[in-house]
């Protein structure tokens, strides 16, 4: 097998992984924290993809300069799924509040699917703005410009999160509240708040992760389980609640499906991901990098 | 009670054998089909509510037991083996299949969800696979398909749902059953009591994919062309959990319910609405997840409770209204 060929399907994996590091980030800051584990994230992600996709198509908006409006519209679709829905599960138990927000979820995504598959049709789409096309060639590996400059992006933004939650007040109340929310009550953190804050940066996560996947693959109605599920496996591959862990498990999901696609059969890079997935789940459920539970 | 139990033992069997004359009374095709399909969508829902509902293990890829049902029972019968044997092994397999992710994720005792994320990967890694192995449409045999008789398959499919609905009423009101609920409830306090959670766990999960491999069977037996992959498709795990729900989960008699409930309304909505037939459907099961986890079932029950009440206040004195009105366990 030539080096370039390699070379290139590792770099078209890690390209892709970023953004499966992204989508999965948004979901497992939402289940870390609030302990509703939403299957409709990909969903999410899914509108946020059309967002861009209208903004450009019917206002001539450059999808990179689009993303604050698409996260921008996620926050509010946001809001409104988690104080119609998700808010009434916020006193369950834990186990019940799983599996609550796991049919909630699910029932959600199904509706979301269809409302998609009724105001943009089956069809497949992208956005191509005029740099669309052009491609940077390093050693003969071709590396599309908008695919790079998303790596870029989802990295930026996994920084930023992590510089949040270290840094900032409202981030150290989050991650309080993740490790144990009635001591957190006890230090005066508005318990509440904190969820829904943490629910709606998980949905502007999923938006701008739309925005990237539209622009350098593409969006259609059924995309929304296959994104749901690359984000779970992700989610426990990196283990919840540590964001390196989360960008390396997207990293190493997107290069295994890639070598898949050259060494098995492109028909099957995504069985890959899903058997590696359930192998973790068996041998490893607390991800590969993730402490114990306990 | 025994009185209860005989009454409505008399309704079944009043309604089955009224099922049995259908075609005798000049039915339509088209309301065969009908009833077929409610037969069909009753063996999914209660072959999934065995597990998801008495044992309150979620599967969100119950899409591979039925699909692995229909392959093999397609396979066989197309390949010349007797009925009843292809319905038997299409019963098999899935079950064999399941244990696949049953015995780790149970032995571990790994929290429900990841069961439920690890049955919905599954479902996909089939889903995914079939499409590959077997690009192609699926037939009956030529013989089958020229003289398509509905008859012999109405009467089969009733009595494969008959048979269903019966292993799930005897599980239930059996000390296994009873086990199930448990384990459901509590499986610490379960396991305390002499319980074995994981062996129940397991033999739900077996019960629950034999049947859905059957009804798997069922299908492959009554439908003359889809594609191999079709039955491995998202749709058939989410309408059996849609279907439980809507009717009354945890309950022998919900997923029948729930059922009929469903091929009506979608016959109805897809007339008038056309494909936002499913969007409806989404938000009924969100309502109902969320604000009446027991379904048409515990509506019913609501409605009786209040009634009875109501006629118990106007005949004792009005304090009697005092007592709550707690809903049933789950």
């Amino acid at each position: 097998m030539p080096t370039t060929m390699v070379a290139q399907s590792l770099a078209s994996g890690i390209l892709v992984g970023a953004l499966y590091g992204l989508a999965a980030v948004g979901l497992s800051l939402v289940f870390g924290v609030t302990k509703i584990l939403n299957v409709s994230h990909g969903e999410l992600l899914m509108l946020g993809g059309y967002t861009s996709f209208w903004l450009f198509t019917l206002f001539g908006v450059d999808p990179f300069a689009g993303i604050p409006l698409s996260m921008f519209a996620l926050v509010i679709i946001g809001l409104i799924v988690y104080q119609l829905l998700f808010s009434r599960l916020i006193k369950l138990p834990t186990e019940d509040k799983i599996r609550t927000s796991l049919l909630v979820g699910f029932g959600l995504g199904l509706m979301l699917q269809n409302i998609a598959l009724r105001l943009w049709t089956a069809d497949n789409r992208g956005i191509t703005p005029s740099y669309a096309g052009a491609v940077l060639t390093v050693l003969g590996v071709r590396l599309p410009y908008v695919r790079v400059a998303s790596l870029v992006i989802a990295f930026v933004f996994l920084l930023a999160l992590q510089l949040f939650l270290q840094k900032t007040y409202t981030g150290k109340a989050i991650r309080a509240t993740a490790q144990d929310w009635e001591a957190a009550t006890l230090m005066g953190i508005n318990v509440h708040r904190v969820y829904l804050l943490s629910f709606v940066l998980g949905t502007a996560l999923a938006g701008a992760a739309g925005t990237l996947v539209a622009v350098g693959y593409s969006v259609e109605p059924v995309m929304g389980l296959h994104w749901t599920l690359k984000a779970l496996i992700v989610l426990v591959m990196g283990g919840i609640g540590s964001i390196a862990g989360t960008l390396i498990g997207g990293l190493i999901l997107g290069v295994t499906e890639s070598a898949a696609a050259v060494w098995i059969s492109g028909n099957y890079r995504h069985v890959v991901g899903l058997a590696i997935f359930i192998l973790v789940l068996l041998i490893r459920p607390q991800g590969l990098f993730g402490a114990k539970e306990g | 009670m025994t009185i209860k139990k005989g009454i409505s033992l008399a309704l079944l069997v009043i309604g089955v054998v009224a099922l049995g004359l259908v075609p005798r009374m000049g039915a339509s095709e088209s309301l065969l089909n009908l009833l077929i399909l409610m037969f069909i969508y009753t063996m999914l829902a209660t072959s999934w509510n065995i597990l998801g509902g008495y044992t309150g293990q979620v599967n969100l890829g119950h899409a591979a037991f039925f699909g692995l049902g229909t392959l093999t029972a397609r396979m066989l019968y197309t390949g010349g083996c007797p009925l009843p044997l292809a319905f038997l092994v299409a019963g098999v397999v899935p079950v064999v299949f399941s244990m696949l992710i049953g015995v780790p994720a149970f032995r571990l005792r790994l929290r429900g969800d990841y069961f439920t994320i690890g049955t919905l990967a599954l479902s996909q890694i089939l889903y995914i696979t079939i499409g590959n192995v077997l690009p192609k449409i699926t037939y009956l045999p030529m013989a089958d398909i020229q003289n398509y008789q509905i008859l012999p398959r109405y009467y089969i499919i009733l009595a494969l749902t008959v048979f269903t609905i019966g292993v799930a009423y005897a599980l239930v009101k059996s000390r296994l059953g009873l086990g199930l609920v448990a384990v459901r409830e509590n499986e610490d306090a379960a396991e305390s009591l002499g319980v074995n959670a994981f062996a129940h766990k397991l033999l739900a999960l077996a019960v629950s994919a034999f049947l859905g491999g059957l009804t798997g069977g069922a299908y492959a037996y009554y439908q003359p062309s889809y594609y191999f992959n079709y039955t491995f498709s998202p749709p058939w795990s989410l309408e059996p959990v849609t279907m439980t729900f809507i009717g009354g989960v945890g309950t022998v008699h919900g997923p029948v319910i729930g059922a009929i409930f469903f091929v009506l309304l979608k016959e109805w909505l897809v007339l008038r609405v056309g494909e936002y037939h499913l969007i409806i459907f989404g938000v009924l099961f969100i309502l109902v997840v969320l604000f009446l986890p027991g379904g048409l079932v515990e509506a019913w029950e609501r409605i009786r409770r209040l009634v009875a009440r109501r006629t118990t206040v106007k005949a004792t004195a009005p304090t009697a209204c005092a007592g709550g009105n707690n809903l049933p366990g789950n």
